[in-house]
C-alpha cells in the first residue's frame, strides 16, 4: 500500500517525514499546478470551497503517480474541512478510483478512531514509537516554518531581489534532508545563517500583516505567493497562520509566539464566539497586528468560505475603528493573477503613502539597523 | 419594543420565541415577510459574498430598525440544539456580524449551546429573560408555555401538516380536520431543504405552492420527528456535524427507505457552506437507491420561469417513471 496526501504548502514535508519514520510507503503528488486545479474543479461539487477542489486534485495526481490509498485529516466541524476526506473519498470512487481513505480524526476528540487508523497503517508500531518519531518530525516542521517566518521578516531588506527566496529554499531543503535530531538542529542553525548572510540594505519597511484561511495562506501556488510579492516590494511581513501553530495542542504557538488566549481575547470585542475554521483567529490576529504597529492588513479567503466570510463581515468595522487599510482577496479557480497583481500594487501604494505621511509614531517603525529586534521567535524549542 | 427578524431560524423557532417573549410581557414586533425592499436593504448592508439567507436576515434587521423603529433586536446565538452537532458557522457568528454592521443597534442575545447540557440550554432562556428585566419565576412559566405550544406545533407537523397549516392550527386553536387530497398526479416528492429556504415565499419563489398547484404532494424535513432523522442520518459512514443537514439527510433516508417519496427536490442557497457538500453526499446516496433528485440553487437572481420549467420537467419524469 502506498499512501498519498495533499500538499498544503510545506505540510507534505512534515507528513512525508513522519510516514518515512514509521516505515509507511507513500507517494508525494506532483506540486500543485494548473493541472491539479483543473482536475479538482472538474470533479468536485461546483459550490464546494476551493481548498477541497485543490486537495482533490492532489489526490488524483497522487493516484496517477502510483498511490493506492489516501490519508487526510478529519474533523468535528462546524467548518466544511471536517467533511473533506469523506466527500473526496466519494468523488474518487465515482470517477473510478475506489481507494481506501484513512481519515485521521483529531486524537483529542476521537482517541479510539485515531488509534484504529494508526494501527491499520503501522500494525507493528506502538503509540510510543509514534510519539518518539512525531516529536522529531514535529521539530523539523516547526523549524521549517520558523525559517519561513524569518524570511518574511527580512526579505524587505535584501539588496538583490530574490536572494532571500533563494536562501530560504536552500535552508528548507537542508532541513528537509536532515534526519536525526542533531542533524535537524544543525540544519536549522545553518539555515538561519543563510538568511542572515543575504546582503541587506538599510531601508524603512512598513509592516503588513497577512490573515485568513489556513489553506490559502499556506499554499503559495493558490495565493499567488503574495507574501513574496509584498516582501520584494519592501514590506515587512508577518502572517497569522502556520501549520505547526495550527496543530499545536499547547497554548503558545511555536512560530508566531502568540498564545491562543492572547489571540482570542484580542478578537473578543468584535467576535466573542468561535465560528469554526480560522474566523476568530483572523479577527484576533488583525487586532494584534494593528496594536503592534502594522500599517496594512491583507485578508485572504476562498470564495464562500464560511468562517472567513463571518470575519470579513466584521473586519470593515475594525478597519474603520483603527483607521487601517485592509485588502480583501477572495480566491477561487477563476481568480486571475493579473487582477490580483494590480490590486496588490494599489494597496501597497496606499500603505506606503500613509506611512510616509507619518501616521505612526517613530518608535513603531523598523528598519534593518534595528535588526536585533527581528528574531525568529523562541528559537530554542524542546 | 423588541423586534424579531422574520428570517433564518425564525422559521424554526419563531413560534416558540414569540410565545416566550409575549408571556414575559414584552412588547414584540416581527418584521413582515421578505419583500423586494427587504432584500434590497439586505444586499445594501451585508457582506457581498455571503449566502443569500444571511443577506436577507440583514435586510430584516435593517427594516426593523429603520422602518419599524424598534428599540432592540432579538437575536439569540444558536450554537447547538442537539448534543452531537452544530448548527451552521454563520449562526455562531451572527450576533457579532449584525453588531458590526449596525454599531448603534441594541442587540439582545444569548448563547444557546446544547453541547453544554440540557440544563445550561434552558438556563440560557432564563438569562435572556433576565436581560429583558424578567424575574426567574416568571421566565420559567413563560418558557413552559412556549415549550408547550412548540410541542403542539411539532406534533401537528409530524402528523403530516405542512408548516403553514400547523402554524395556523396552533395559532387559531382550530381542531384537526383531515384535508382530503384530490391529486391528479399523486406524485410525492420530498423537499430536502432548510426551513428558511422553502418557507420564505418571496425568496423561494413560492416553490411549495407551485408543487401543490402542479398536483404533487410534498413532505419536508419538518414533518419528520427528531429521533427518526437523527437515527437515519447516522447511517452515513462519517458522522455529519451540522444539525439541519442531519435533519435533511436523515429525513431523506427515511423517506427513501419507507418508500414515501417518488423523488427528492433539494433546495439550497448559492454560497451555502454545508449544503455544497451535503448535496453531493445525498445525491451519491440517492443514486444507489435509484431515487431521482433535483437540485435547485436559489440566489438573488433566481427566475420564476426557469424554476417552473425545471420542476415541471422533474414531475413529468417522475410520472413517466411511475407508469
Ligand atoms: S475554512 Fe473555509 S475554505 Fe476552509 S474548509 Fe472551512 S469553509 Fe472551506
Ligand atoms: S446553512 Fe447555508 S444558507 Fe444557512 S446560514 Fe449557513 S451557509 Fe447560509
Amino acid at each position: 500500500m502506498r499512501l498519498t496526501f495533499p500538499h498544503m504548502g510545506n505540510a507534505y514535508i512534515f507528513v512525508g517525514d513522519l510516514l518515512r519514520r514509521l516505515d509507511v510507503e507513500f507517494i508525494v503528488p506532483p506540486k500543485t499546478s494548473t493541472r491539479t486545479i483543473e482536475l479538482g474543479v472538474r470533479y468536485a461539487p461546483e459550490l464546494a470551497c476551493f481548498p477541497l477542489k485543490v486537495t482533490l486534485g492532489n489526490f488524483i495526481e497522487g493516484i496517477e503517480a502510483g498511490a493506492d490509498a489516501g490519508i487526510m485529516i478529519g474533523g468535528v466541524g462546524p467548518c466544511r474541512f471536517g467533511y473533506y476526506a469523506e466527500t473526496q473519498r466519494r468523488i474518487l470512487r465515482q470517477i473510478g478510483y475506489d481507494i481506501p481513505m484513512y481519515i485521521l480524526e483529531p486524537p483529542t476528540a476521537h482517541p479510539l478512531k485515531f488509534y484504529r487508523v494508526f494501527k491499520q497503517l503501522c500494525p507493528k508500531k506502538t503509540l510510543r514509537h509514534l510519539w518518539k518519531e512525531l516529536r522529531i518530525s514535529w521539530k523539523k516542521a516547526v523549524f521549517i516554518e520558523k525559517i519561513e517566518a524569518y524570511a518574511l521578516k527580512v526579505r524587505c531588506f535584501e539588496k538583490d531581489l530574490g536572494s532571500t527566496t533563494k536562501a530560504k529554499k536552500r535552508a528548507i531543503s537542508l532541513l528537509e534532508n536532515a534526519f536525526s535530531e542533531t542533524e535537524i538542529e544543525k540544519a536549522f542553525e545553518e539555515g538561519l545563517g543563510l538568511l542572515n548572510q543575504v546582503e541587506k540594505e538599510d531601508r524603512v519597511a512598513p509592516k503588513i500583516g497577512i490573515v485568513g484561511e489556513f489553506f490559502i495562506l499556506l499554499e503559495p501556488y493558490v495565493n499567488f505567493d503574495i507574501e513574496t510579492i509584498l516582501g520584494e516590494m519592501g514590506f515587512y511581513i508577518e502572517r497569522s497562520v502556520f501549520l505547526t501553530d495550527w496543530i499545536n495542542p499547547g497554548t503558545k504557538a511555536p512560530v508566531t509566539g502568540h498564545s491562543k488566549d492572547e489571540v482570542l481575547n484580542a478578537a473578543a470585542p468584535y467576535l466573542s464566539h468561535f465560528v469554526g475554521g480560522d474566523g476568530r483567529q483572523t479577527i484576533g490576529h488583525s487586532i494584534l497586528f494593528i496594536k503592534e504597529g502594522f500599517e496594512g492588513i491583507v485578508h485572504l479567503l476562498p470564495f464562500t468560505c464560511m468562517p472567513e466570510l463571518i470575519a470579513k463581515s466584521i473586519l470593515p468595522k475594525i478597519s474603520y475603528d483603527f483607521d487601517i487599510p485592509f485588502l480583501y482577496l477572495v480566491i477561487d479557480e477563476q481568480t486571475g493573477r493579473a487582477g490580483i497583481q494590480t490590486r496588490i500594487e494599489a494597496f501597497a501604494d496606499l500603505v506606503r503613502q500613509r506611512h510616509l505621511k507619518n501616521i505612526l509614531p517613530k518608535k513603531d517603525k523598523i528598519n534593518w539597523t534595528q535588526k536585533g529586534k527581528i528574531q525568529p521567535v523562541g528559537v530554542n524549542i524542546r | 419594543m423588541l423586534g424579531l427578524p422574520r428570517a433564518l431560524l425564525y422559521y424554526k423557532y419563531g413560534l416558540l420565541w414569540e410565545t416566550f417573549l409575549k408571556n414575559l410581557g414584552i412588547d414584540i414586533v416581527t418584521s413582515p415577510p421578505t419583500s423586494k425592499l427587504i432584500v434590497e436593504m439586505g444586499l445594501d448592508v451585508a457582506e457581498s459574498e455571503i449566502c443569500m439567507p444571511v443577506k436577507i436576515f440583514y435586510g430584516h434587521v435593517k427594516y426593523l430598525i429603520e422602518k419599524q423603529k424598534v428599540d432592540a433586536v432579538f437575536l439569540p446565538r444558536m450554537v447547538a440544539i442537539e448534543k452531537p452537532a452544530y448548527t451552521c458557522p454563520k449562526f455562531l457568528g451572527l450576533p457579532d456580524m449584525i453588531q458590526a454592521a449596525f454599531p448603534e443597534a441594541n442587540i439582545i442575545s444569548e448563547t444557546f449551546n446544547r453541547k453544554k447540557g440540557l440544563r445550561s440550554y434552558y438556563q440560557s432562556y432564563i438569562n435572556l429573560a433576565e436581560k429583558l428585566g424578567a424575574k426567574k419565576w416568571h421566565s420559567i412559566k413563560a418558557l413552559l408555555k412556549a415549550e408547550k405550544i412548540s410541542y403542539e406545533f411539532s406534533k401537528k407537523l409530524h402528523s403530516g401538516d405542512s408548516f403553514s397549516e400547523a402554524i395556523n392550527k396552533v395559532k387559531t386553536k382550530k381542531k384537526d380536520s383531515k384535508i382530503i387530497n384530490h391529486n391528479r398526479s399523486n406524485i410525492r416528492v420530498g423537499v430536502a431543504a432548510h426551513s428558511y429556504n422553502i418557507y420564505d415565499e418571496y425568496y423561494s419563489l413560492n416553490l411549495l405552492n407551485k408543487l401543490k398547484s402542479m398536483g404533487a404532494t410534498y413532505i419536508t424535513p419538518d414533518n419528520v420527528p427528531h429521533n427518526i432523522w437523527a437515527k437515519y442520518s447516522n447511517k452515513l459512514p462519517k458522522f455529519l456535524f451540522w444539525t439541519y443537514e442531519r435533519e435533511l439527510v436523515g429525513s431523506a433516508f427515511y423517506w427513501i427507505e419507507k418508500g414515501m417519496v417518488d423523488g427528492i427536490i433539494y433546495v439550497m442557497s448559492f454560497a451555502c457552506g454545508p449544503d455544497s457538500i451535503v448535496q453531493y453526499v445525498l445525491e451519491d446516496e440517492a443514486k444507489k437507491f435509484g431515487i431521482p433528485m433535483l437540485t435547485i440553487v436559489l440566489d438573488e437572481h433566481s427566475a420564476e420561469a426557469g424554476l417552473i420549467t425545471r420542476i415541471e420537467a422533474f414531475i413529468d419524469m417522475l410520472e413517466r417513471k411511475k407508469r
